[in-house]
């Protein structure tokens, strides 16, 4: 098989004392789509902020085209960035701009095209999450969806070779969200892109991942295709993907115990 | 017991000072060196944002910075003609104001109103995008928020502060003409040439040359406290709250030391 465009290798990472990862290592192969589950809260986002270097890991490497994101100087980050896009969890438009000033922004202050092809190009990735016709309008004047979906063009904005999705389709009514799959997999095939999502909706997964991972507890449950997901024997996985809720804890004395813990 | 928690706690606080002022130095010299040594390296300061500031900072504070120093130069007037009457020195008003205006007030009333008005400003804005995740956004994006956010606003600090400052000495300096020719009968053409004999060149700059350094200091101040915002909203008004209390502390101490050092020199 090809190299790895990202290899995670024995990541572990705290906020403070909790620890949050503990040991996650895979390999994400140029052009698949890979997904990550996982309960919320169990790390996931802050897996993608490794990712992109925002923060430091305890321990472990991060490889993104070979080159050590921990360790690289800020120029090779800043290029390596530069072909990467990531749609925060919240979107993260820069409020003091417009829509259409968020998208271009990038563009404006990497490449020294002229407005005109910059405003063509802004129009067409709007376009592309459809939002035409709102380049104009303030972040607090979008919906919540519409922040999605417009922090989606930011991030798609440059071409990137690697495109990091925080729960692109949270917050979406079905059909747009239909359209953000159709658009991972259009960005995927058309564009060449090696998409990295997570998300909690297994009908999108099962439309969209090559491969997927199951974080829990901080490590690795599961991490495979489709067809090796479905076979999986692993309750956890099955509970997952037939979204059942936890049994009930139903030690009466326990639960006392647990509401009057000083 | 009491002592040695007496004793733990401020020596926390101790090593904290030191702490915040190795980072707020380090901001510092990043922030110098996006300005004067990135342009070299074939990254452009943003001037369209920059000019954006320099209204913001420096346009929309002239009126409130005339205000106050008209009435500064009123109130000088009217306190040095208190003490000058008695000796029947009333023209001596004018080298009071003028003097005090460009060597001290008209600096120190700028820039504790650009620390209140725009400092905090800065503090809130950068917090805001701290809490926001618009600052992690940016770094994502390749682009350096100190090169993006905190170059600018300096830059814009540090021309604009000068410039109110200038306003302000002419302005307070006309207070006490207003004071003079209405209550002291003093003719205006004498109240100009004693003004303008009293005043020396060294006066003027040297007020100038601090403003210069306040400028730079509530620029600091302001993003520093951003970068530091913790938690949320309530976390961006604490920031804000301190940035105007540290920057007007640091810009009485830096003036105490401007005029120690004047004073002995000049
Ligand atoms: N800035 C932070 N400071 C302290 N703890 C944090 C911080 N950010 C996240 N955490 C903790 O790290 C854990 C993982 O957070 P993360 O945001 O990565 O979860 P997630 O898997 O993305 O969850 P979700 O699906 O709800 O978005 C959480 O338990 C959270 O309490
Ligand atoms: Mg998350």
């Amino acid at each position: 098989m090809t190299e790895p465009i990202i290899t995670v290798r024995d990541l572990h990472t705290s906020y403070g004392h909790r620890k949050i990862l503990k040991g996650i290592t895979l390999d994400i192969y140029p052009r698949e789509t890979f997904v990550i589950l996982g309960r919320s809260g169990c790390g996931k986002s802050t897996l993608l902020r490794h990712l992109v270097g925002l923060n430091k890991p305890d321990k472990g490497q991060i490889l993104i085209k070979g080159i050590d994101m921990v360790t690289a100087s800020e120029e090779e980050q800043n290029a390596l960035l530069r072909k990467m896009g990531l749609l925060f969890q919240n979107g993260a438009l820069f409020n003091s701009m417009t829509v259409g000033e968020n998208v271009a922004l990038p563009l404006m202050e990497h490449t020294p095209q002229e407005s005109s092809t910059i405003r063509i190009m802004t129009r067409l990735k709007l376009g592309l999450v459809g939002l035409s016709g709102f380049e104009n309008f303030m972040p607090s004047q979008l919906s919540g969806g519409m922040k999605k979906r417009a922090a989606l063009a930011r991030a798609i904005t440059m071409d990137p070779d690697i495109l990091l999705c925080d729960e692109p389709s949270a917050g979406l009514d079905p059909i747009v969200a239909a359209g953000i799959d159709q658009l991972i997999l259009k960005l995927k095939t058309a564009l060449r892109m090696t998409i990295v999502v997570v998300t909690h909706e297994m009908a999108s997964v099962f439309m969209i991942a090559d491969r997927i991972c199951l974080l829990h507890d901080g490590e690795i449950k599961f991490l495979g295709t489709q067809a090796e997901m479905r076979q999986s024997k692993d309750p956890y996985v099955l509970q997952f993907i037939e979204r059942r809720a936890d049994d009930e804890n139903l030690d009466p004395d326990q639960y006392l115990q647990d509401l009057m813990a000083e | 017991m009491t002592l040695r928690k007496t004793a733990g706690h401020s020596g926390r606080k101790l090593v904290l000072f030191f702490v915040h002022a190795a980072r707020m130095s380090s901001l510092a010299l990043q922030s110098l060196s996006w300005i004067f040594l990135a342009p070299f390296r074939g990254k452009p300061i943003r001037w369209g944002a920059t000019f954006v500031q320099m209204v913001r900072i420096g346009v929309e504070s002239v009126p409130i910075v005339s205000v106050i120093s008209f009435c500064v130069g009123l109130i000088i007037a009217m306190q040095a003609a208190y003490q000058l009457e008695r000796f029947g020195a009333t023209i001596y008003v004018a080298d009071l104001v003028g003097v005090s205006m460009c060597r001290e007030l008209g600096p120190l009333i700028t820039a504790i109103i650009i620390a209140g008005r725009s400092g905090s400003a800065i503090a809130a804005e950068i917090g805001t995008m701290k809490v926001s995740e618009e600052l992690d956004a940016l770094q994502t994006m390749a682009l350096n928020p100190i090169g993006f956010l905190v170059a600018p606003r300096m830059i814009a600090m540090m021309v604009v502060v000068p410039c109110l400052t200038v306003i302000a000495d002419f302005v307070g300096i006309a207070g006490g003409f207003v004071l003079a020719i209405s209550n002291l009968k003093i003719a205006f053409i004498a109240y100009f040439n004693q003004t303008a004999e009293a005043l020396l060149a060294k006066d003027f700059i040297t007020g100038l040359v601090k403003s210069f350094f306040f400028a730079i200091i509530i620029a600091q101040v302001g993003a520093y406290q951003g970068f530091n915002v913790q938690g949320g909203a309530e976390g961006v008004g604490r920031s804000t709250t301190t940035s105007v209390v540290v920057s007007i502390f640091m810009v009485i101490l830096a003036d105490l030391m401007f005029t120690m050092l004047f004073y002995s020199t000049l």
